[in-house]
């Protein structure tokens, strides 16, 4: 009975969706404030409707209620009630249903909040929103609906992917739609200013918290997602260029360039067409990335051939949506009068050849993540491109981004006369030159890359803290700088401390495979690891083998236990292995249990691994999403300063 | 400037209509004809990729007295890792044996990559020059081929298998040699 409720809540929705799209619009056109009105309530009801479907779902799994055929295909019985809430969202339907429930819950926001934003231009932007809820509603009552019933009802469900069944992995996709989704806020805003040819600082101000609340969200879903490959996976790495990792970068890259191109519009009304653009391009790449990992043509382009409908039917959407913002770009686009202008040397020309660096990595994942598909497409024959082709694209280009992400904060908005630039450039530059001669003098193990690396990661560092430095070492000016000041302050800050963990891990990582018996002993990276032994046990939903290491540094050292685990997860029939870490410092050492000899079941293939400072990754990335959400703190009082 | 303005528009038509080709087409670009279909299989011999395991040869291959699958695979390539689960349950249903070739690879990574992602090898030889793979007429990997117990390639298929790929176009091709 809920989930005829939540499935009927479901297509009310989508009636209610068509109306928000029409009704306020037309309004808007015809300046009707009663139509106009209609859309606030019309986005809070729809929130509530989804909402209520949601749930629905939600309390089907809960229950494993199997007459439901989404939950017999991806839930079990005997599978900790955690993992049943998530695996809501581990199916294609389910997490359809979460996008677009995320994409109501910004629009909830955007409605409900007292906001100074004029009312033409939200009741724009809530039909606009609209419309994108209602074509993602129809996808889900037409082709991906997961209220389904099953008759008659088999007694047991298939299970969830057990690789699925971790706590990061169920919080990392409702993280990172939030982000992919509320980038549609910009969207709809750059729409909206379309219609209205209007683009100027005030439409940046309001925007701009929107940008940055969605792109918080993305660097965290991120950050979760590439902490579970690391861990999970126990690959090694954190990192794999896989399409699926490429397909959150790419709307991130462009973001990030959003943010700062939004904020030029903003102070200086600068670069007006291209924010506009930016913020369709933004969303296309957040729709292109879930049509990516939800239409499966990721893992073989034939898998549409199974279930042409959905890929046809995202697809269209994703042609309709960006093609009709690109169409309306291309119609109104001209009329929009062109930006301030500026010097070269000023914060806005630093914050365009940031857009410009931006783009270039955005455009080169890009590249490298459909070329592959689109050659298979067209039958030209099948190619990988894995991390060689990212890491000879992208590092060179790392330098002169490191560089620039320095200079750009010392640089005033307009004009900066290169005096000034080259007085404020000597300190940092010089505390560089000092770390470089260091370097030379003690020179660090590794490529000529990792010492370029790190000098490029210690540049941003003392370029950022001297332009601190230079702008609150008087007390009074500590209280009168923006909030979004010391929001990025932390962010770029975080950005070095990302790439010295990244160069850190890359260039010094050791590991070793092995195969070792119960008992034997040996060295690896100066530590001596002794396998004492394999003991089984039995886990909520699985069983499982525990091995016992024992890891010391020298004869005194108490040293540190490390206990992988081999998993089996007897619904689905999948082995799994589950790594152990151990955190020393920024270090991580961490051991991998893998296949026994089959002549000696005392005898096991083991890996071990050794990331010097690679908790940086995790730490750089916090402080980058932490910057973020600092600048997001009273955005009002930026205007006095 | 005015034509400029649609260029984001035909960009997006280009990609769509890319991504479009397979979809509506709908045919099977997996079915690709293949000159060793009919031959024997090429001489070759390769060092196992594993510690420990036997080398593979084709003075061996030829004989076995049942028909076997012979898989191109590299450590580095998505689709097989997608691939494996797959070849590991068909493996030990059906009891076909499966011949792997480890393409281009390091035996560091597939070492790692079989202990991870499962191994349903017979054997597996190492490849890193990809000179035996270019006698047997592959471009890419993942291929596999089906192998009578004469040394005859039966069939050639490209890309990932995948269950139904299995069902449909593997499984037809071995009962017929029965």
């Amino acid at each position: 009975m809920i989930v005829e409720l939540a499935h009927f809540a479901l297509a009310l929705a989508l009636v209610l969706s068509l109306m928000l799209a029409t009704v306020p619009m037309a309004g808007a056109a015809k300046g009707r404030v009663a139509w106009m009105a209609l859309a606030r309530p019309m986005a809070i009801s729809l929130c509530g409707l989804v909402t209520i479907a949601l749930l629905g779902l939600v309390h089907a799994y809960a229950l494993s209620d199997f007459s439901v055929l989404n939950v017999q295909q991806n839930s079990h019985t005997l599978k900790p009630w955690i993992y049943k809430i998530t695996g809501v969202w581990g199916n294609h339907e389910g997490s359809i249903l979460l996008w677009a429930w995320m994409l109501t819950s910004w629009m909830f926001f955007l409605a409900a909040r007292d906001l100074a934003l004029p009312a033409g231009l939200r009741a724009r932007v809530l039909s606009l929103m609209g419309l994108v809820v209602a074509g993602f509603l129809s996808y889900i009552l037409v082709a991906s609906n997961p209220f389904l019933r099953l008759s008659p009802a088999p007694r047991e469900g298939l299970d969830l992917n057990p690789v699925l069944q971790d706590p990061l992995l169920a919080i990392h996709p409702p993280v990172l739609y939030a982000g992919y989704v509320g980038f549609s806020v910009a969207f709809c805003f750059a729409l909206a200013a379309l219609i209205e040819k209007k683009v100027d600082p005030e439409w940046a101000e309001q925007l701009r918290p929107w940008v940055m609340a969605a792109w918080v969200f993305m660097t965290l879903g991120i950050m979760l997602g590439a902490t579970w490959a690391y861990y999970e996976l126990g690959w090694g790495g954190f990192w794999f260029w896989d399409p699926v990792e490429n397909a959150s970068l790419m709307p991130w890259l462009a973001g990030t360039a959003l943010l700062h191109s939004v904020a030029a519009l903003q102070k200086r009304g600068a670069l007006k067409i291209w924010t506009v653009l930016l913020c369709i391009l933004t969303f296309t790449l957040s729709l292109l990335g879930t049509f990516l990992v939800r239409s499966g043509i990721l893992t073989s382009v034939h898998s549409f051939a199974s279930d042409p409908t959905r890929g046809i039917f995202i697809l269209v959407l994703l042609g309709l949506t960006a093609g009709g913002a690109f169409l309306m770009y291309g119609l109104r686009a001209p009329q929009i009068r062109i930006g301030a202008s500026f010097r070269p040397v000023s914060r806005e020309g630093a914050i365009l050849l940031n857009n410009v660096f931006l783009f270039t990595f955005c455009a080169t994942v890009f590249m490298g993540t459909l070329y592959p598909i689109f050659l298979s497409a067209l039958e030209l024959g099948s190619i990988s491109v894995g991390a060689p082709y990212f890491t000879a694209t992208l590092t060179p280009l790392l330098i002169p981004f490191a560089i620039l992400m320095g200079l750009g904060p010392m640089l005033a908005w307009r004009e900066t006369l290169p005096g000034t630039l080259s007085r404020r450039v000597l300190v940092p530059g010089a505390l560089t030159a000092l770390l470089a001669l260091a370097v030379a003098l003690m020179p660090l193990p590794g490529r000529p890359f990792t010492v370029v690396m790190f000098l490029a990661a210690g540049w941003i560092l003392f370029a950022t803290l001297a332009d601190f430095y230079r702008k609150t070492h008087r007390l009074t000016a500590l209280r009168s700088l923006p909030p979004a000041y010391y929001g990025m302050v932390v962010a770029h800050a975080g950005f070095a401390v990302l790439l010295i963990g990244v160069t850190a891990a890359t260039s010094w990582n050791a590991e070793k495979i092995s195969w070792m018996t119960v008992g034997e002993r040996l060295s690896f990276t100066g530590r001596e690891v002794s396998f004492l032994g394999v003991r089984p046990d039995i886990g909520r939903n699985y069983t499982l083998e525990r091995a016992i290491f024992r890891v010391t540094e020298g004869a005194d050292d108490p040293g540190y236990y490390l206990q992988p685990e081999k998993r089996w997860y007897p619904t689905q029939e999948r082995e799994l292995s589950e790594t152990a870490l151990h955190l020393d410092g920024f270090d991580i050492t961490y051991a991998v249990l893998g296949d026994q000899d089959k002549e000696n079941p005392q005898r096991r293939v083991v890996r071990l691994y050794h990331h010097p400072l690679i908790a940086l990754v995790l730490a750089g990335a916090l402080m980058i999403a932490a910057g973020g959400l600092m600048s997001l703190a009273k955005p009002r009082r930026e205007k006095s300063a | 400037m005015k034509a400029g303005a649609y260029m984001p528009l035909i960009l997006l038509a280009i990609i769509v209509a890319l991504f479009a080709v397979p979809l509506v087409q709908g045919r099977d670009p997996a079915i690709i004809p293949s000159a060793m279909i009919g031959k024997p299989l090429p001489d070759f011999v390769l060092p196992p990729a594993l510690p420990g395991g036997a080398p593979l040869e084709s003075a061996k291959l030829r004989q076995a007295d049942r028909p076997y699958l012979v898989n191109f695979f590299a450590s580095w390539c998505l689709t097989c890792r997608a691939e494996q689960a797959v070849l590991a349950a068909y493996a030990r249903e059906s009891g076909v044996l499966v011949y792997g070739i480890d393409y281009k690879d390091t035996r560091k990574d597939v070492s790692r990559w079989l202990d991870a992602y499962g191994n349903p090898f017979a054997a597996v030889g190492f490849d890193d020059t990809g000179r035996v793979a270019i006698d047997w007429g592959v471009y890419g990997v993942p291929e596999t081929f089906v192998v009578d117990s004469r040394g005859i390639i039966r069939y050639k298929h490209v890309g990932p298998l995948r269950e139904e790929d299995i069902t449909r176009l593997v499984r037809p091709v071995l009962e017929k040699l029965k």
